[in-house]
């Protein structure tokens, strides 16, 4: 139930914020889109603990967000330095790596963390590990030392 | 007040066009593809992030401005979805990456 209620009003709001709009006539046709959807993804059978997790959506998440905008600026700049600098500086490497998760959602949090610092990428997801692309050998350690990895298991608890 | 914003504003789009060239100058430099793939990746996070920032602080307050933050929402989910299906089926297709120990076999 509270997956559907947060459905319903996740597209009530993303309708008001792209139309701009507030007649009634306008305003009527939004609710009624909006209950639309809700129908149609029920029907779908696709409202559920995944596509919305609101279980994660406690006080850790925005500290994990703020640690990973950290990261992402941090190898944003190493890439563009190794781009400048050239062949020579880059040594791409690939390896398993374990990972803690217990749920779907946290191995695919992590995956996507992974994928999202840009160095780094994960190619393939197995129940405990991950299959990782690294642009250098220093970026797969960094991944190695299960910084990541804890935070996002974190994130279940 | 508003010099101080516009300069801001500009020095994120400034900063956010040389990431961007960045970008597309390691594609051109590294040697295989899923190197080349990392360079990309450079513009879909920061990139993206500093020139929707300084477009929203261009736009001032105003439905814009929430636009603007769905557009970088929707980049951030997905950029690393296609990062990955991209890398995944080039995996599946046969291609090896470079520095890919034969020692790691998968499976």
């Amino acid at each position: 139930m509270k997956h559907t209620v947060s459905v319903f009003l996740l597209l009530a709001s993303f309708w008001l914020i792209n139309s701009g709009y507030y007649k009634p006539l306008l305003l009527s046709f939004g609710l009624v889109s909006a209950i639309f959807v809700v129908y149609l993804t029920h029907r779908m059978d696709v409202v559920d603990h995944e596509s919305h997790p609101l279980h994660l959506f406690n006080l850790k998440l925005p500290s994990y967000y703020l640690w990973l905008v950290g990261q992402l600026i941090v190898s944003n700049i190493d890439v563009v330095k190794r781009v400048w600098s050239g062949k020579g500086s880059i040594s791409p490497c690939t390896a398993w790596l374990p990972l803690s998760q217990t749920s779907d959602i946290g191995r695919v949090i992590y995956a996507n963390s992974i994928t999202l610092t840009p160095g780094t990428v994960a190619m393939d997801l197995e129940d405990d590990r991950v299959y990782v692309h690294a642009l250098s050998r220093e970026g797969l350690d960094d991944l190695r030392a299960g910084e990541m990895d804890r935070r996002v298991s974190n994130l279940e608890r | 007040m508003p010099e101080l914003i516009t300069l801001l504003s500009s020095l994120c789009l400034l900063l956010g066009a040389f990431l961007i060239f960045s970008g597309g100058l390691g594609v051109l430099r590294f040697p295989d593809f899923f190197t080349r793939m990392h360079a990309a990746g450079v513009t879909e996070t920061m990139a993206v992030t500093l020139i929707v920032l300084g477009l929203m602080l261009h736009s001032g307050w105003g439905l814009p401005l929430f636009k603007l933050l769905l557009i970088l929402l929707f980049v951030m989910i997905t950029g690393p979805t296609a990062s990955h299906a991209l890398a995944k089926s080039a995996l599946h297709g046969g291609l090896r990456p470079l520095g890919d120990d034969s020692n790691n076999e998968r499976h």
